[in-house]
């Protein structure tokens, strides 16, 4: 399989700089906060924004190197772009989207994504799912050595998301072309790629599989995007060799990693186990608070309690019966918390 | 609570009235005009050969205008539209000038600009060509004063197509110029066709400019309007004749341009309408 190279590249963006570097071997997903210079990349890949410095590559067909003056145009790459909104042509049929980058391929693509039946029809008329396989299809019909996805996800509602993402994950699979997608939720990252790269502010933070990245994220920011609770307070010794965390609140909490001085704490919401009555397990740390927020996520729910949100199955909520209000037991072991290093919180 | 609702009922009524004011005045003059004109009158005077020829220059020279402005005006919009450079909003400024100047001013600029005496006048000389007082210089008159309303519509119109299908298009292996007319140019076409029937009938009403820069002289550079204003004090029927056409034909053209624009707003979610005012229709 082919890898596309993007080395040191820079793009002014209206409040930083963007600058990074990337390898994508298979599947890589960009994931950041909207405003983080993701789309970006994707069009500099594509040749639609232009980077001050930088090379970009897929094997040894240079799209943009600044230092030996080459820039390919967009139509000089073999790139296949999937919009966020999909920009499809409205004045043309389906069959003419797919044809549009090479007329004799359409077939093959139409069939392959299910879109045959719809040829005729006007992109406004189909639905959110049936753009997307538009999209896809008139992106592949191009026949690209990289595959850019833009926020492939956000445009669905939530009820076809899940059908959408299990088709596309199956999709991006099959493919032999190196795929680059961003995205702003992590869980959809997960889902799709098997590597996250976590960008804010126009640089990388933190490049891993997505268990490894939730294993050992590299600061805060990563741990409360990957979904982790985050705690600050004061770390201090405690017994055995174990450290304890005052925090902010008062709670006193102990962690198996060493640290010293502000520090924030990531603890996962399904490493967090709830009861009615305190636990009498090997758990150090208890939290005895009312329950403030349930919220159902399909087949798991989401609790809040006190400093935390715990997840518990829909099917652990029926059997405890716990509501809203009622004061429960939200424990978690010392060995389930990392000490992340602090950074500084982005306000916008 | 009575006294709030009287004053409803108050206020619908000022309303009503006021509306039921401003489209009499609107409408009189129009009425009147057909109120003196039978249209047995009116087909005998299109025989008239002051009327004949009236309409003769008027159709060829407002022709030839608009077709000069399409080639020109296209360009320069969709420059206008898609780049920002410095010196944007003076170059915007600029092409929408001649739409506020009085057409008595348009006419002496042209003068001053292509007369005998004027700017260009004398290297004009050179060729051999007098531009003041000639059918050329109706059209170029023309020209300079419906040009605005056709660019200004088109820079909406351009300015409203999604940049996204453009670079889709570009990502497809399109190039520019196939970008151009495979995707921009369709999707901005209702707008591009509104302005063009607003500057046709801007153009075939111009009067100012063209009796300045180009004289009315009878089968040569007497328009409609000129023809009209000429013959008002000697012939009052073939004026009168000569206004119904126009009205007719402004009925005509403001018609289809809605009828055009219900169809293209109908068919895509994103369409320009009529002067940018989307949804006042």
């Amino acid at each position: 399989m082919a890898t596309l190279r993007v080395d040191e590249i820079t793009v002014p963006l209206r409040t930083f700089r963007l600058h990074l570097s990337l390898e994508v071997g298979s599947t890589l997903a960009l994931v950041g906060p909207s405003g983080a210079g993701k789309s970006t990349v994707l069009r500099a890949v594509a040749g639609l924004v232009r980077p001050e410095s930088g090379r970009i590559a897929v094997d040894d067909e240079v799209f943009f190197d600044a230092d030996r003056g080459v820039e390919l145009p967009p139509e000089g790459r073999r790139v296949g772009l999937v919009f966020q909104e999909y920009a499809l042509f409205p004045h043309m049929t389906v069959r003419q989207n797919v044809e549009y980058a090479r007329r004799h391929a359409a077939d093959e693509y139409l069939e392959r994504f299910r879109i045959a039946h719809l040829e005729s029809a006007r992109p406004q008329e189909l639905s959110g799912g049936e753009r997307q396989r538009v999209a896809l299809a008139r992106a592949l019909a191009r026949d690209p050595q990289v595959l850019l996805l833009d926020e492939p996800l956000s445009a669905l509602d939530a009820h076809t998301k899940t059908t959408v993402r299990a088709e596309l994950h199956e999709l991006l699979e099959g493919l032999d072309i190196p795929v680059l997608l961003v995205t702003h939720d992590f869980e959809d990252a997960a889902a799709l790629a098997d590597e996250v790269s976590v960008i804010v502010d126009g640089t990388i933070r933190q490049t891993g599989t997505p268990n490894g990245l939730v294993a050992a994220p590299a600061d805060s920011f990563v741990a409360s995007f990957t979904g982790a609770n985050l705690l600050h307070g004061h770390a201090e010794p405690g017994a055995n060799g174990s450290m304890r965390v005052r925090l902010d609140d008062g709670t006193v909490v102990a962690t198996a990693d060493q640290a010293h001085g502000r520090v924030a704490l990531a603890v996962y919401p399904w490493d967090i186990t709830l009861g009615a009555e305190a636990p009498h397990d090997s758990a150090l740390n208890v939290i005895h608070a009312p329950i403030r927020t349930i919220v159902e996520l399909g087949n798991r729910v989401r609790l809040t309690v006190g400093p935390v949100s715990a997840e518990i199955t829909a099917e652990s909520l029926e059997r405890l019966g716990f509501e809203t209000g009622q004061v429960v037991y939200a424990s978690f072991k010392a060995t389930g918390i990392r000490v992340v290093a602090e950074h500084e919180e982005r306000t916008s | 609570m009575p006294g709030r609702s009287v004053r409803r009922t108050l206020l619908g009524v000022a309303y009503v009235a006021a509306a039921v004011v401003a489209m009499v005045f609107l409408f009189l003059p129009i009425v009147a005009i057909f109120a003196h004109t039978s249209p047995a009158e009116l087909v005998e005077q299109l025989g008239n050969p002051i009327v004949r020829d009236a309409f003769v220059v008027s159709l060829k020279t407002s022709l030839i205008a608009q077709v000069l402005i399409l080639a020109f005006g296209t360009p320069t919009a969709f420059l206008l539209a898609s780049r920002r450079f410095r010196g944007h909003a003076f170059a915007v400024t600029l092409v929408e000038l001649p739409l506020v100047l009085p057409p008595a001013v348009a006419g002496i600029g042209l003068l001053a600009a292509f007369g005998r005496l004027g700017l260009l006048g004398s290297s004009l000389d050179a060729f051999g060509i007098s531009l003041p007082f000639t059918q050329t210089a109706v059209t170029v008159a023309v020209a300079y004063v419906a040009s605005p309303l056709y660019i200004r519509q088109a820079i909406a119109a351009f300015e409203a197509t999604d940049p996204d299908l453009a670079a889709a298009s570009r990502t497809l292996g399109a190039s520019p110029l196939r970008t151009f007319f495979r995707v921009i140019l369709p999707l901005a076409r209702g707008g591009l066709i509104a302005g063009l029937a607003l500057s046709f009938a801007r153009g075939l009403g111009e009067f100012g400019a063209t009796i300045m820069f180009a004289g009315s002289l009878q089968g040569v550079t007497q328009t409609v309007p000129l023809a009209i204003y000429a013959q008002f004090d000697q012939d009052f029927d073939a004026t009168l004749a000569m206004s119904a056409v126009l009205v007719l034909f402004s009925v005509a053209l403001l018609t289809a341009l809605h009828a055009g624009l219900t169809w293209q707003r109908s068919e895509s979610t994103r369409s320009p309408s009529l002067f940018g005012l989307s949804g006042s229709t």
